[in-house]
């Protein structure tokens, strides 16, 4: 990052490529807690991955379950305040999975700033191919 | 096997996947599916979910290194992921109309090319690349610092239009297979774009977690994503891409030459496995 750069307009990119970087670093961050402190959760408290006292019946029944439970705002709250794992997991992975489109909205704003309009052009057609795909995934 | 163990087990797995995934520009998903069915005996839809998870993780958790490193070339990737975001969705669509297997063994040869003829590049580019107007008009002329050989690599794309055409072919495949279309973007914009590799890879790197993403998002609203199964996965990548990323600035090319060409050769192994049987 305190390299020489050759390319035109150089502090604009390298502040939108700052901020994008720093957008991610948090964003991943935030989500490796969640993640790590949901597990050790799920272990620590016995209801959870300890229902057989951790032995081989737990991780059969684990593997079993084929649906994860329900990631509504309320269900996720409650569970959070009740300091269950699989609550602050949920999460977690749910802000992994936004980080990528996040990262994209973001460029969309950078691009504007920098008054690139093709790339900002490129940029928001990437983004509504990205709502449009979830869009049609969820409904089939 | 415990719920400990398999926890233990499969974060270490996935720092390995982790750390390959982002040196080499593809998702962990060919370390990560075989370990949780054949080794782990999680069934495949789960697997999967777990895997795209472990995609998103290998990109987002190398990415800040790379968009500091100067390696991902922005512009670039963000023109190629519009034809690779509109592939993946006619991909998805012609899923319902085509059997997956001989597609299977098509993609198995293709890898095999692909895998030839990445081996056969010397890893300094002869720089006899067609001018190309429209990376000029889309300035996707760049430059990054290559810590290993302590200097700054000035590069020109070439054949865009071809880098277009191959990115959604890449995101056909991946809407159709479920394979992320790392292996088929790397080689193209090393080969016929002249795009130096390190960079071909960081690039990479970014598109396949904007493409991941849909997909991901799609398992977890239909409850695929296994709390228990994917988090250690998750975890696991983040940690070993953020290695990945500190690392390949200073690997020299010839390396992460052969590290692909291994992954595109045991990719086609699992391609051919499919499509056989």
């Amino acid at each position: 990052m305190n390299t020489p750069a050759s390319t035109t307009s150089t502090s604009h990119v390298l502040r939108m490529e700052w901020i994008i970087s720093e957008l991610l670093r948090w964003g991943v961050f935030v989500s490796l807690v969640l993640l790590t402190v949901g597990t050790v959760l799920c272990f620590v408290r016995s209801g959870d991955y300890g229902q057989a006292g951790g032995t081989a019946a737990d991780f059969h029944r684990l593997l079993a379950q084929h649906h994860a439970p329900p990631a509504t705002f309320h269900a996720t709250l409650h569970g959070i305040l009740h300091l269950q794992g699989e609550a602050i997991i949920l999460p977690g992975l749910l802000l992994l999975i936004a980080t990528p489109v996040l990262r994209v909205a973001v460029s969309i704003v950078a691009f504007v700033l920098e008054k690139d309009r093709i790339f900002a052009a490129i940029t928001t057609v990437v983004f509504l191919l990205l709502l449009l795909s979830f869009a049609l995934g969820k409904a089939g | 096997m415990t719920p400990l163990l398999f926890t233990l087990l499969i974060t270490l797995i996935s720092v390995s996947a982790g750390l390959l995934g982002s040196l080499v520009g593809v998702g962990g998903g060919i370390i990560v599916v075989p370990a949780l069915t054949l080794l782990m005996g999680v069934d495949i839809r789960t697997a999967i979910a777990a895997s795209i998870i472990s995609v998103i993780a290998t990109s987002s958790g190398a990415a800040s290194g790379y968009v500091r490193q100067r390696l991902t070339n922005l512009r670039l990737a963000m023109l190629l992921e519009t034809a690779t975001a509109a592939g993946a969705l006619c991909g998805a669509f012609l899923a319902a109309l085509i059997s997956g297997r001989w597609l299977y063994l098509l993609f198995g040869l293709v890898l095999i090319y692909t895998a030839w003829s990445m081996s056969r590049k010397p890893s300094h580019a002869a720089g006899t690349l067609p001018e190309d107007p429209w990376a000029d008009r889309l300035k996707l002329h760049t430059s990054y610092f290559d810590k290993a050989l302590n200097q700054e690599i000035a590069y020109r794309v070439s054949r865009t239009k071809l880098g277009l055409a191959v990115s959604y072919v890449a995101g056909v495949l991946s809407g159709l297979l479920g394979i992320g279309g790392g292996v088929l973007k790397v080689p193209v914009m090393n080969l016929a774009m002249g795009i130096p590799l390190k960079v071909c890879t960081a690039t990479s790197n970014f598109m396949i977690g904007v493409t991941a993403a849909t997909g991901a998002a799609v398992y977890f609203t239909r409850g695929d994503v296994q709390p228990f199964i994917a988090a250690p996965v998750a975890v696991g990548v983040l940690l070993g891409a953020k290695l990945g990323s500190r690392l390949l600035g200073h690997l020299q090319s010839h390396w992460i030459r052969i590290a692909f060409v291994l992954v595109l050769l045991v990719s086609s192994l699992q391609m051919f496995l499919k499509g056989l049987r």
